[in-house]
């Protein structure tokens, strides 16, 4: 070899295939979902995980078992593999179901308190997680900290028996329904020579005294952000979650899971399913049958990436890179997704339109795209950890 | 072969290809072949009771990926996935040395004066690597024919990256050896010869971001290596991520043939040959780039992956052609058969 010569890492796990074991789970899920809809339950939307809060939903799919799949069944969940979920998930997203009650608590809350909670946290969490009835808020940004994570200024001061937090969380999708949230906050002095330190994640009854949740609307006028504040709100030892000081290292433990999965390349889907309903192989010309194609062939891979990263997580891994990687190409497609498809048909985006119709679709997606692209983690961020794995810092 | 095998076949392509690696030509590398020969790369899936080593479409992918990674100037995929199955398929025995493929609709095919075999006259166009094999099977319609390149008059071309891809002019030429072969070949061809080249493409991005990401560590401006320059580590991130989404269609693509045979992975190779494509024209662009003027040269060896990018892309059916199939396809199952058909599971 010569000096030019250089080897790179592999950002992406190797290919999975699914196990045998989940293709009768997918029919299931399948006919369930056929069910709901010839039933009228629900149409399909844009973006669902953030704007499709139905907790009657939530809980018919508990009743099946479908949420805290991976939870082990001591605590209420059904200890399934990480694959198990991920195809209940990708089922759910591309039918476009109303999946937000339920779905911090699922992806994330679990798997944290496995990882982090003490026994009584799990006791009194993860089984109304499993029967969707305990929904979880995410409690990280604050109005001076988004991108700079480890700039959190809110603040818990020891008292006795526990902890006396002040602050302000913003963007807390769903905080007005939601039960509790994970809140990272300062529980000692700023170190300048270690920004990590100090940082710990505290589970904040968001029905608390002190808590004020005051919604802040989205581009659509719709509400599902909130601004938390805290103002002397008591948390009990009981409820720190793992220690104090090591908040910096949960959250990054987190944030595999929070990023990991296909409702970072899927949130558009179903506007891709509502315009195939718009046309037919007559209407679309050869340059126009191309731009679908490519469309399709580009969903696919990223559908193979996604399913690399959860067999990784199956396997005991966490794979935040590569988690990193297909976040950033599955958002900026999910975007591309909108534009290709207001080019593929002349059907101007409706606010008003009919729910699940084409138009309608296209206005959510458009509204909330802007979104995909920021939230748990902006893809700048996202290239940065990437660089990182490449070797550049 | 278990994930472990893969990865220790993985690794000693790796070695092979790069130890052979030199930007000081561009012709066949004969010492190469004969470590390809040695290590029995060179038919790695055609069955062991034909001579090959039995391998499946995974390990050729492992294979394939580390041969454009190192701009290998030897014809794997021609010898391999095309020659070898084809002419074991259609019952002849595939000879030794390096072989070509391909399909010719325009060949004038009269019996043999001498009785077995045919006189064949026409031109075989752009034939991959032509004046560097012994002979090349050819796919005349559910034909197939073992065309000796010497007795072919020779007309020498190249693709961008100067692999040669030449006409085979043949002039009432005797060939000893035609089977026919079951129809489905016909539709398996360029469905292993789109993988193929995906797979190299695969590879070639691989290469090239590998080099780009070691020129900026190295490089100094402003006074510090310009991997330091945040425009740099965003642009390189975009082009990392392009190699894993070669890598990730192309080796997926791969298992679904292991699973499902070719015919029924061609959505499956379509979306890889049509992505791998599109990550090749985007890492082509980002390490030029990154690479300065200097990358712009003869002088570094850069071009070695980038116009083997540029040229493999649009061999075996660009992004538009592969992109247009799957676009068919869609329309042909609508809304309710897409999300089936991405899954693989009706």
């Amino acid at each position: 070899m010569t000096d030019t010569m250089a080897t790179l890492p592999d950002l992406v796990p190797p290919p999975v295939e699914l196990p045998e074991r989940v293709a009768a789970l997918r029919s299931e899920v399948r006919a369930f979902l056929a069910e709901e809809r010839a039933a009228g339950a629900w149409r399909p939307r844009a973006d669902t995980w953030l704007s499709g809060w139905d907790e009657r939903f939530t809980k018919e799919l508990a009743r099946r078992g479908w949420l805290g799949m991976t939870i082990p069944t001591e605590y209420g969940g059904h200890g399934r593999g990480a694959l198990d979920r991920y195809v209940v998930t990708e089922e759910l997203l591309a039918a476009g179901a109303p999946v937000a009650a339920h779905w911090v608590a699922d992806r994330q809350i679990g798997p944290s308190l496995m990882r982090f909670g003490t026994e009584e946290q799990r006791q009194r969490f993860l089984p109304g997680i499993a029967a969707g009835e305990v929904y979880f808020g995410i409690g990280m940004s604050e109005p001076d900290s988004g991108s700079d994570l480890a700039s959190v200024r809110s603040k818990a001061d020891r008292v006795d028996g526990g902890w006396e937090l002040t602050g302000t969380k913003v963007w807390t999708s769903g905080a007005h329904h939601a039960h509790a949230f994970f809140a990272l906050v300062r529980t000692s002095p700023k170190d300048d020579t270690n920004r990590h330190a100090g940082l710990s994640q505290l589970i904040v009854d968001l029905k608390a005294p002190g808590v004020t949740i005051r919604p802040i609307p989205l581009l659509t006028g719709a509400h599902h952000f909130n601004e938390v504040v805290f103002d002397k709100v008591f948390i009990p030892d009981s409820m720190v979650l793992g220690e104090i000081g090591q908040g910096w290292h949960q959250v990054t433990s987190e944030l595999a899971f929070e990023r990991s999965g296909p409702e970072r390349y899927l949130s558009t889907f179903p506007l891709l399913v509502a315009l195939l309903g718009e046309v037919s192989a007559q209407e679309l010309d050869a340059g126009r049958r191309r731009d679908l194609g490519g469309l399709v062939s580009r969903y696919w891979t990223l559908r193979r990436m996604s399913l690399a990263i959860a067999g990784a997580l199956e396997a005991g891994k966490a794979p935040e890179l590569a988690a990193a990687v297909v976040k950033d190409l599955g958002t900026r497609f999910e975007n591309e997704v909108i534009d290709a498809a207001r080019l593929l048909v002349s059907i101007p985006p409706d606010p008003a339109g009919e729910q699940g119709g084409f138009a309608r679709l296209l206005a959510d997606a458009v509204l909330h795209a802007p979104g995909f692209t920021l939230r748990g983690g902006t893809n700048e961020i996202l290239r940065g950890i990437v660089a990182r794995g490449l070797g550049l810092r | 072969m278990s994930s472990e095998m893969s990865s220790e076949l993985r690794e000693m392509a790796e070695s092979v290809f790069g130890d052979a690696w030199d930007s000081s030509t561009d012709a066949f590398d004969a010492k190469l072949w004969e470590s390809v020969e040695q290590t029995g790369l060179a038919r790695l899936t055609l069955p062991e009771e034909a001579g090959g080593s039995g391998g499946t479409m995974s390990d050729a992918a492992a294979v394939l990926i580390a041969a454009g990674q190192f701009a290998a100037r030897v014809p794997l995929v021609e010898t391999d996935l095309l020659a070898a199955w084809l002419l074991h398929a259609a019952g002849i025995e595939v000879p030794s040395g390096p072989l070509s493929a391909t399909v010719a609709g325009n060949l004038t095919i009269q019996p043999a004066a001498g009785g077995a075999g045919a006189d064949v006259s026409g031109t075989l166009r752009r034939v991959p690597w032509g004046r560097a094999v012994s002979a090349v099977a050819v796919l005349a319609g559910e034909q197939v024919l073992l065309v000796e390149t010497a007795g072919a008059g020779v007309e020498e071309g190249t693709n961008l990256a100067e692999e040669p891809r030449d006409d085979l002019v043949l002039n009432e030429l005797t060939v000893r050896h035609v089977a026919a072969v079951p129809s489905v070949a016909v539709v398996e061809f360029p469905l292993r010869a789109a993988l193929g080249r995906a797979l190299l493409l695969a590879g070639a991005a691989r290469g090239a971001v590998a080099m780009a990401v070691k020129y900026a560590t190295e490089r100094v401006q402003f006074g510090r290596p310009i991997a330091k320059l945040q425009a740099i580590q965003q642009t390189l991130a975009l082009a990392g991520a392009e190699v894993a989404a070669a890598a990730a269609a192309t080796e997926a693509a791969a298992r679904e043939v292991d699973k499902h045979g070719f015919a029924e992975a061609s959505f499956a190779i379509a979306a890889a040959k049509a992505r791998a494509g599109e990550a090749a024209g985007q890492v082509a662009r980002i390490t030029h780039q990154v690479h300065g003027a200097i990358g712009f040269t003869r002088e570094h060896d850069l071009r070695l992956v980038t116009t083997r990018l540029w040229a493999w892309r649009d061999e075996d059916g660009s992004e538009a052609y592969w992109n247009d199939r799957v676009g068919a396809r869609v329309l042909e199952v609508g809304a309710e058969g897409l999300w089936p058909l991405l899954t693989g599971t009706p």
